[in-house]
């Protein structure tokens, strides 16, 4: 492992750490509807290109659903295409991102993760992201700005192998307009590791015409999404294997899952995103108390490692769920999945459910202390 | 740093506008410049024009996990004395701990000014007149840079030099060099300021 890599250590918000690494990868086409809500990513990079620094086609459209068509237009064709939204924007994208994903087109979108009206509110949780979760879309989430440029690197990558897209989602404002600190990579040495798309029959290529956007019927369509299913999840093991070789040039280590203190673990709590790095903390001060706790983040959400996790947590006595979405009318998305993982080990462990942080709630140590604890009752930590 | 802690914790209390992200972006990137591990961040309330915000900054040797909001600071910056009657500046800043105000008021009217909100603050409080020293120095009452020479005075957490080089990397460009070197010599003797 080459730890010596990292050329400098800068201090940027998670969305100009996003831009960061975009720079760096330079894709050829950035479709983009540059309004509220927006993000810091979209604002920086545009800023890049107005300097002259990148070499990138943006191209101002009328609407985020608009942004993704033109994402789709541009990746068919051939190019390298990368786009970034938020919220509403995403929600309005909806239609379109199974077009992408059934179209396997590999597009890398970065997502401030952000409430959903109404009522109306800006603020950070995972409403968004988790209101497409089954849009056929990989979904890898971030704890921070340095998680933000290293997997927007890897998520570049992870698409362009699998031909499938890809969100890289961070907290919205919680970690895309905090500052904090990241290494970053000598831009040669990105551009090697993701290399040059090499598009299966661009649409541009005009002496192999194709056709896109086929129809499929009754006698057809079911097989299309059996394919794409299987492709999602193979994408699986392309992801880890990209996660190495970038491990191999970073010397920082991601996976499906990040254990923390779960070897001996009798509570393990589940999270994702910023508030992970809280609960680390807590962990800490609990285990210097004794208590035998411990942590997982989930790091790849889509396709969601059922066997890998349940693995994980297997040896525990007690699993502690913390959800940043609802999903109305049934049980939060991340304690629905780890509910699956047990089953299908046959483990029947105490599981509870907790919801934070919508609407950008603050959480704090002492909460997740109290929730580790079991002095916590209620099933939103408000 | 000053206080020993693991983590050295900063609140900027400011109205919007008053440019408290900036100067808490100056100090964290002039402690990346020194080395050391930086977090800076908006209490991310609704942005309005001469709202009250909140600003939280912190500097480690070591790496920062947490992404909670700071509960306890070591010391508190505030931008603007209006906010003495409506915000709780000095909650859980104890005797060892500070307060850095910008204000023309005496130390004992803030100290009383806190006591009405019914609060007994004992730490140290240390009144500066950056607004003042931003008009007669840069021509511009802009405390918000300013007050950053008394906040290394005080705490030492980061080297003058770096605040200052931050400074001119930042705005040289934007304001140009006269401009640029009057703030520097206005952040100097806010630094120099008893």
């Amino acid at each position: 492992m080459n730890k010596n890599n990292s050329t400098k250590k800068l201090a940027l918000t998670g969305g100009a750490a996003a831009a960061e690494a975009l720079k760096q990868i330079e894709p050829e086409v950035m479709p983009i509807y540059p309004i509220t809500p927006q993000t810091p990513i979209i604002e920086t990079y545009a800023k890049f290109q107005a300097d002259g620094e990148v070499d990138t086609e943006m191209i101002k459209v009328e609407s985020e659903h608009s942004a993704m068509s033109a994402a789709i237009g541009a990746s068919s064709a051939g190019a390298r295409v990368v786009t970034a939204t938020s919220s509403q924007g995403l929600a309005l994208m909806h239609e379109v991102l199974y077009i992408a994903s059934g179209t396997r087109l590999p597009i890398l979108m970065i997502i401030s993760a952000r409430a959903l009206g109404a009522p109306i509110n800006i603020h950070g949780d995972h409403s968004d992201v988790m209101g497409c979760r089954d849009s056929g879309w990989l979904q890898i989430f971030c704890e921070n700005a340095q998680e933000v440029y290293d997997k927007t690197i890897i998520g570049m990558k992870l698409a362009e192998k699998v031909n499938l897209p890809v969100m890289v989602i961070m907290d919205g404002f919680n970690t895309s307009h905090s500052v904090e600190n990241l290494e970053v990579l000598e831009t040669a040495m990105v551009k090697d590791f993701v290399g040059e798309r090499t598009a299966i029959t661009p649409l541009l290529d005009t002496k192999n015409p194709v056709s896109y956007g086929p129809v499929a019927l009754q006698n057809s369509y079911f097989e299309f999404k059996i394919d794409q299913e299987q492709a999602t999840n193979d994408a699986a093991a392309e992801y880890q294997k990209i996660a190495q070789a970038y491990q191999e040039i970073s010397g920082r280590r991601y996976g499906f899952f990040e254990t923390y203190h779960t070897k001996d673990a009798e509570r393990i709590m589940v999270l994702t995103g910023s508030a992970t790095g809280t609960a680390k903390v807590v962990v800490d001060k609990l285990r210097a108390k004794g208590e035998k706790v411990g942590l997982v983040k989930i790091e790849l959400f889509r396709p969601f490692l059922h066997q890998e996790l349940s693995a994980i947590l297997k040896n525990a006595q007690e699993i502690i769920v913390l959800d940043r979405a609802q999903s109305i009318g049934t049980t939060p998305p991340f304690y629905t999945e780890i509910v699956n993982s047990l089953y299908q080990i046959g483990e029947i462990k105490k599981i509870k459910s907790f919801v934070y942080g919508l609407g950008g709630r603050d959480i704090f140590q002492a909460q997740i202390e109290d929730v580790f604890m079991g002095k916590f009752k209620d099933k939103y930590i408000k | 740093m000053k206080y020993h802690k693991d983590i050295f914790e900063i609140i900027f209390f400011a109205r919007g506008g008053q440019g408290a992200k900036a100067a808490a972006e100056i100090l964290a990137q002039a402690a990346t410049h020194e080395g050391k591990f930086v977090q800076a961040f908006p209490s991310f309330g609704p942005e309005r024009s001469g709202a009250p915000t909140k600003t939280y900054l912190r500097l480690s040797d070591n790496e920062i996990r947490t992404h909670e909001p700071i509960v306890d600071p070591d010391v508190v910056v505030v931008l603007d004395d209006t906010l003495l009657s409506s915000q709780d500046v000095s909650n859980n800043l104890d005797k060892r701990e500070s307060l850095i105000i910008n204000t023309q008021m005496a130390e004992h009217a803030v100290r009383s000014q806190i006591a009405e909100l019914g609060k007994k603050f004992e730490g140290k409080i240390y009144p500066i007149d950056a607004s003042g020293i931003s008009l007669s120095i840069v021509g511009q009452p802009r405390p918000n840079t300013v007050i950053l020479g008394k906040f290394v005075q005080v705490t030492e957490a980061v080297k003058l030099e770096s605040v200052i080089e931050e400074f001119r990397h930042i705005f040289e460009d934007k304001v140009g060099k006269e401009i640029t070197d009057k703030n520097v010599a206005a952040i100097e003797k806010a630094y120099d300021t008893i």
